[in-house]
Formats: C-alpha cells, sequence, structure tokens
C-alpha cells in the first residue's frame, strides 16, 4: 500500500491496476478497501468449521495431543489459511491475524496462504512392480518434473517438483511441474511416465494403476520372507515352491525354512544369483509381470531339473508374492514341469498370501518451507518464529492439517494431503503453489516474538466478515491441531 | 509477483473460478472429461498475465475511443475498443465500457480452440460469453437487482440464435451509471458488444434534471474512473409510474436503434420493478422468470 502525500486515499499495489482508494471504499475489484486509511482485505476466506463427516456433530477441538494451549473450544471453529490470500511485498502482515479469548488464555492463530515456490511432494507408491530405474526421470506431459527415488519397503518411493524443476528449467516445465503437483496435493489423479519405465496413474488414497492396470495389493513380503511365512502351510502338500520376486525369489528346499521342516531337495535349478540358500537375486529383468518381473511365464526362470534329484511326478507351485500370480505344475516323463489345475488345498495358500496383503495406495506427501518472506508476514523478526516451532511454543498446520516439521534450519514441513480439505492447494503462474500454512500460539508468545500486535483480530469480529462453512472432517482423521 | 491470481474450483467441484485483480470469472464447459480437462487448461493458461496485457495499456483504455483509429496493440484491448467503436461517434465511451465482456470472450476462445465442446460459457461478473455446439442451448438468468434475491426474467439462447454474449449494466453493479436503470441485460453475437451495449442502454435510462436522482462526479468516488468528472447516479429516489416510464421509454429509444442496427438481438430493461423488453420479432428471450433461485448470473440448465 501506497500513502498518496496529496490526499487521504491511497493506492492499492495488490495488482497491477494500483487502484487508488478512498477512505471507505473499496478497490475495482472488490477485494481490497480503504480502511480508516488501511489497505484490508474484505472479501470471505473460509472459516473452518470441523463436524464430524457422518453425523455433523461437533468434536472438541484438541482430539489428543498434548497441546494445551486451548484456542477455541466451543464452537468448534478453526480458523485456516483457505482463501487468506497473500500480500507482497514481504514485510505485510498476513492477511489474518486471529485472537480469541478462551479461559482466560488469549490466543493467536496467524493466517496466510504460503506460496511454495521450492516446494514439491513425495509420492508413496505401494507395489512392487516395476515403475522405473533410481533417478530415472518422471515425466507429466513429456515435462520432467522430478525422479525415482530410492524405494522404501514394499514401495517405490517418487520424489517430484522441487525448485529445479519449478523455476529451474524451461517455461513450460515449470508450469507442467505447478500443475502436477498441485493436482497431486488436491488428491486429483495425475498421469506419470518414468523414463525406461512405466506410466503410472497417481492419485493420493487410491490405488496406483501401472500401465493401465490397478493395483490391488502389497506385497506380503519378498519372495524369500513369503517362503519363511507359508513355509509350514506348504509341507507335505507340494514338492517345491518357487516366489517370484524381482527383488528376492525364495525357492522352499533350498530356503533355511525348507531345510529345518526336511523338505527333500527337488533338483531345481534357478536362474539368476544365488545371495544364500533359497535365495536368488535378478531372476529375471524387472517388469510389471510376475513379482515386479517382466516374465509372462514363470518357467522361464528355471532351468532344467537335475535328472540325478528329480523323479516324474513332482509337484511345483510357482507364485508371486501378491499371490495375484499363481500356477501348479506336475514334473513329466522328461523331467518337465507341465501345468495342472491346482489343487484346493494349495489354492487356499495363494489365497492365504493374497488375503495378507494390504490393499495399494499412493500417498502424497506435500513438502515446503516457510521461507523468510513467509515468515515476515506474522512477525517482525522471522527467525523468532523458527525458534517458537521448534520449540513447540508455536504449532504449524496447514489447512488445519497436522503436519511434520523436520528437524534442523528453516522451517520445512510435510502433510498428508488427504488430510486437506478438498482444493486447498492453488497456484500462481510464477509458478508456485499456494498452500494454506497456519501459526498457533499463545498471544504473549505471540508479542514476545515480534509479532504484528496491531493486526490481532478477535476471532468474533473476523465471523462478521467472513464465510464460515461446515466442513465435514476428511478422512483418515486423527489427530488435529 | 505483486499479486497472486486465484485458480480454483467451486465447491461443487464442477466450476473453474479464475480470479486476479478485478477480474473474477466462473466458467464452464460441457463435452467429454478430457475435452474439459483441456479446456480448462487452456482458459487457465489465457488467464496467466491477461491482466498485465490490460493495465499495460490502462491509460490509453480509460480514455474516449475513436471510432476512426485504434492504437493499442492487445488482442483484448482491441476487442475492447472495437466492442465500443459504434458508440463512439454519438457519446462518450471508453474501452474499458467493454472490458469484462472481452475477457470473457478472450477466455472462451482460448477454451474452443483448445478442444471440441459441447456447451461452455465464462461469466465475467455478469458479462457471459457463450459457446453452443449444434443443438445445444443455454437458459440464462436475469437479475434486477444483484444485492436481491430473485430470478427477473429467463433467456433461452439456443445453437441457431445469433447471440454470443450477455451482459448487464446498470448502477448497483460495480462499475458506474450515467443512467438510472437499476438493470439492463443485453443479448448481443459477442460478450464484448454485449457489454458496451449495455453500459449505453443503461446510461440512456435517465430522467435529466429529476431531483429524485443524486448524481456526483465519478471520480469523487473512485479517483480514477474513467469517467472523471462525469456524474454518475448516487441515489434514485422512488419514482412515479409516469416518470418510470419515461426513463425507461428513453432507454428503449436507444435499444431500438441498437436493434435496428444490427448491434443487438435483444435487451431487458429493468427500473424500480418495472421490465421492459426490446427484442427483434420471433426472439424467445427474456420469458418471464419461473422459480426464484439464487442470484447466480447464469442458470445452466443440463440437457
Amino acid at each position: 500500500m501506497l500513502t498518496d502525500a496529496t490526499a487521504d486515499k491511497i493506492r492499492c499495489d495488490a495488482c497491477p491496476v494500483m487502484c487508488y482508494i478512498k477512505p471507505g471504499a473499496a478497490g475495482a475489484c472488490d477485494r481490497y478497501a480503504n480502511h480508516d486509511g488501511e489497505l484490508v482485505r474484505v472479501d470471505p476466506h473460509i472459516v473452518l468449521q470441523r463436524t464430524v463427516s457422518h453425523g455433523g456433530r461437533l468434536v472438541p477441538f484438541q482430539a489428543v495431543g498434548d497441546w494445551d494451549g486451548k484456542i477455541v473450544h466451543e464452537p468448534d471453529v478453526f480458523v485456516t489459511a483457505i482463501g487468506a490470500g497473500t500480500t507482497y511485498p514481504d514485510y505485510k502482515p498476513a492477511p489474518f491475524i486471529v485472537s480469541s479469548e478462551i479461559d482466560g488464555i488469549d490466543m493467536v492463530t496467524v493466517v496466510t496462504e504460503g506460496i511454495f515456490s521450492y516446494c514439491g511432494v513425495k509420492v508413496k507408491i505401494d507395489t512392487d512392480r516395476y515403475l522405473g530405474p533410481e533417478t530415472a526421470a518422471v515425466r507429466a506431459q513429456g515435462e520432467a518434473i522430478g525422479h525415482v527415488t530410492t524405494s522404501e519397503y514394499g514401495s517405490q518411493m517418487l520424489s517430484l517438483g522441487g525448485v529445479h524443476h519449478l523455476t529451474g528449467g524451461s517455461k513450460k516445465e515449470g508450469r507442467v511441474t505447478c500443475d502436477a503437483l498441485m493436482d497431486l496435493s488436491n488428491c486429483k489423479p495425475v498421469e506419470l511416465t518414468i523414463d525406461g519405465g512405466a506410466t503410472v496413474v497417481v492419485q493420493a488414497g487410491h490405488p496406483p494403476i501401472v500401465n493401465g492396470v490397478a493395483e490391488e495389493r502389497m506385497r506380503v513380503g519378498c519372495g524369500s520372507a513369503t517362503i519363511g511365512m507359508f513355509a509350514k502351510q506348504w509341507h507335505g502338500k507340494v514338492d517345491e515352491v518357487v516366489v517370484v520376486d524381482d527383488h528376492i525369489t525364495g525357492v522352499l528346499s533350498e530356503h533355511q525354512a525348507g531345510k529345518l521342516l526336511d523338505i527333500a531337495d527337488s533338483g531345481i535349478k534357478m536362474k539368476g544369483r544365488r545371495s544364500t540358500p533359497g535365495r536368488y537375486f535378478q531372476v529375471a529383468e524387472p517388469g510389471t509381470g510376475w513379482g515386479g518381473t517382466m516374465i509372462s511365464d514363470p518357467l522361464s526362470v528355471l532351468g532344467p531339473f537335475d535328472p540325478r534329484t528329480a523323479r516324474p511326478g513332482m509337484t511345483l507351485l510357482m507364485v508371486s508374492t501378491t499371490g495375484e500370480h499363481a500356477a501348479y505344475y506336475v514334473l513329466d516323463g522328461s523331467l518337465k514341469p507341465v501345468e495342472r489345475p491346482m489343487p484346493a488345498e494349495l489354492r487356499q495358500s495363494v489365497e492365504r498370501i493374497q488375503e495378507n496383503c494390504e490393499p495399494a495406495l499412493c500417498t502424497v506427501l506435500f513438502m515446503g518451507g516457510a521461507g523468510g518472506s513467509l515468515r515476515a508476514g506474522v512477525t517482525d523478526n522471522p527467525v523468532r518464529l523458527t525458534r517458537s516451532v521448534k520449540d513447540a511454543l508455536t504449532r504449524v498446520t496447514s489447512g488445519g492439517a497436522p503436519v511434520y516439521v523436520w528437524p534442523g534450519g528453516g522451517i520445512t514441513f510435510m502433510v498428508d494431503v488427504t488430510r486437506l480439505p478438498a482444493g486447498a492447494f492453488g497456484y500462481v503462474p510464477t509458478p508456485a503453489l499456494v498452500a494454506p500454512i497456519e501459526f498457533t500460539l499463545r498471544l504473549s508468545d505471540y508479542a514476545a516474538l515480534g509479532g504484528h500486535m496491531d493486526h490481532v483480530r478477535p476471532l468474533a469480529s473476523l465471523k462478521d466478515h467472513t464465510e464460515i462453512r461446515p466442513r465435514p472432517t476428511p478422512s483418515g482423521s486423527g489427530p488435529r491441531p | 509477483m505483486t499479486r497472486t491470481p486465484q485458480i480454483g474450483f467451486l465447491p461443487d467441484g464442477r466450476r473453474l473460478h479464475l480470479q486476479d485483480g478485478p477480474i473474477d470469472l466462473i466458467v464452464e464447459a460441457h463435452g467429454s472429461g478430457n475435452q474439459v480437462r483441456t479446456a480448462y487448461r487452456a482458459a487457465m493458461q489465457r488467464f496467466a498475465g491477461l491482466l498485465d496485457e490490460l493495465c499495460a495499456e490502462l491509460p490509453a483504455l480509460r480514455r474516449a475511443a475513436d471510432s476512426r483509429a485504434c492504437a493499442l496493440r492487445g488482442v483484448v484491448a482491441r476487442r475492447m475498443h472495437e466492442a465500443v467503436a459504434p458508440f463512439a461517434d454519438d457519446e462518450f465511451i471508453t474501452p474499458m465500457a467493454a472490458v469484462a465482456g472481452a475477457v470473457a470472450e478472450e477466455i472462451l476462445g482460448a477454451m474452443v480452440e483448445s478442444a471440441p465442446l459441447d456447451r461452455a460459457y465464462v461469466n465475467n461478473g455478469g458479462d457471459i460469453a457463450l459457446h453452443l455446439a449444434d443443438g445445444e442451448h443455454f437458459t440464462v438468468g436475469l437479475v434486477d437487482r444483484p444485492d436481491r434475491q430473485g430470478l427477473l426474467r429467463t433467456a433461452l439462447i439456443a445453437a441457431e440464435d445469433p447471440a454470443r454474449g450477455i451482459a448487464t449494466s446498470g448502477r448497483h453493479g460495480r462499475s458506474f451509471s450515467l443512467g438510472i436503470a437499476d438493470a439492463v441485460t443485453v443479448l448481443a453475437r459477442t460478450a464484448s458488444l454485449a457489454d458496451a451495449a449495455a453500459t449505453v442502454i443503461a446510461n440512456a435510462v435517465d430522467l435529466p434534471g429529476h431531483p429524485g436522482v443524486v448524481r456526483c462526479p465519478a471520480q469523487d468516488l473512485q479517483p480514477d474512473s474513467d469517467l472523471g468528472p462525469r456524474l454518475v447516479t448516487c441515489d434514485v429516489a422512488d419514482l412515479s409510474a409516469r416518470a418510470i416510464e419515461t426513463a425507461l421509454e428513453a432507454g428503449c429509444r436507444r435499444a431500438r436503434e441498437l436493434l435496428a442496427a444490427g448491434l443487438i438481438d435483444g435487451a431487458a430493461l429493468c427500473l424500480q420493478g418495472e421490465t421492459v423488453v426490446v427484442a427483434a420479432g420471433g426472439i424467445a428471450a427474456f420469458a418471464p422468470g419461473r422459480a426464484l433461485r439464487n442470484r447466480t448470473g447464469v442458470e445452466a440448465m443440463h440437457g
């Protein structure tokens, strides 16, 4: 806001129209107004009133946790930053600094919509199917928006966004990255292609769709672990079991679990590199076939049976780590496995593997940092805000959802996007994402860290001018701020 | 960056909401899922930076238009000029009189170019650009007082009708009026032309010298208004039936001129509860309003 030297009107710099606004009047947008010489934002922002999704019953503000600095107990109103808007340059106070006096404790929630140009999302995809090599580029609409990172237990991980893709590449790369991040953060499906790998449709809270096929289950464990878990159930019902897995393929008769049960050698010959007895690496190239390998015929991972040990009539079960693929074979006179209908008791064990696989989901964590400019909207001395967050005096939330704040410097946080209200994320053409972020702390602590005390507004005054939208608790609810 | 355009969906998850400074658009497209997504993406892309383009020429856009010359460069700015040029010889008018319609047209144009759509509209604060494929239609609700509830009239616009623009002007909107009409809604070939024509007709609904009409210089209300020292309507007392009729008739004369000149396809003029319609024979526009609805400018009827 610039003050006009010659009159009481002010010039609004919220947009390039640069309206002159007289006291008591609004600019051309009807969003910013001159209130006693102050530029104020007058359009509604969202006040989150949480209700239980079924029945609409109000729940206590603090469901769990040790946060005793009550903000607003009844009614259950939590002010979120969604729709709060932002102002530049940086020193302007955040659009809403709300205070509420409850039980004699003055609290403030500093509400702002942070613009995150350095943000990204971490995607966990529950699948043992091969999505692509580590560090391979992940693309949306042909533009690189991130890469495949180290896989974690039973899941493939993608790291998307970040400053390099948002602002370091071509204009289109930045825009496409921003779009993809926003869609993923708003729980919308996004199709991603991985260089040298698969095409996967990712949607937070939904199963991944790999090369057009919806993933149903996470694998129960690696092939070796599966042998260990089910050896007893197979004992006496089949002569040999191979659990096909991209990572570690397990062979019952050679595996420690089989040895302990005195399961006899079968004369089986595995392709791939033997790691320890009954555990094989690299039986096939990774892919989207059996057990995360490229194979569609499981027999292709086997060499010829050893005629000194194997005998005609021996039985063999081959199964993937999810139980999704399974086949039963009997060795013929020339020791060649021939597929036969699977006996019911083996079918049961395959179903047991399936049953022990959890539903496969995509999870999306938004990760951003509250940088200097955003903190400056909150206090005169931004580093004190960082310190108060570290000291747990200030609670950080994103659209009302709990966040994980990384230790170390700055305020870098992660939030499960399914915990935010729908449509919480927006973008600016910088390109950068706009995400809600709230800082909640005691009024006295707020003053101590150099807060914009003259901008603190009681909650009641905010309600007069803002839209209060009852919202159901998002799915996956749990501890709330 | 000096500002933050907001791009998102309305709570219904269907309609796109684009806002940047004073531009506030509600966008909806009908077609296949992919077509709609492509069109929304095109709308967002075109929206980014649009306000900057306009503001780069803002001083020129706020000056009276000359029907014979246009020094404007931007595609939207030139469309604004083109829309007001037919009126510029007769009265004071600036390209700003068509800004809302011209922006709506630009965004709609980007959408239609990007994907085949059954129907689409871009509603810029009541100034609406329409797209209709063969066999499609829109039902549009009219309001006379945006600050009150209730639908005054409805207009059915079908693909075979020439109108692809609807605009409303009056003294209750965001921009000022030289006249006293509560609302003048115009159907025209394009949204920008409808916008300019609605402004012109609303200005003509007037009672010069009437003591019940309070006026003050536009610049006293909004220091940088393109209307400068011109007197705009601040308040209108309750008028007699005779006075209402006189004022509406003045507006109707102007509307009939524009209709005869082929500049508009129809107009509804509202003043203190009285509504008159000017339309070519055969146009089924502006049927009396049915049940009261919300005050949304466009009520898109499915089917």
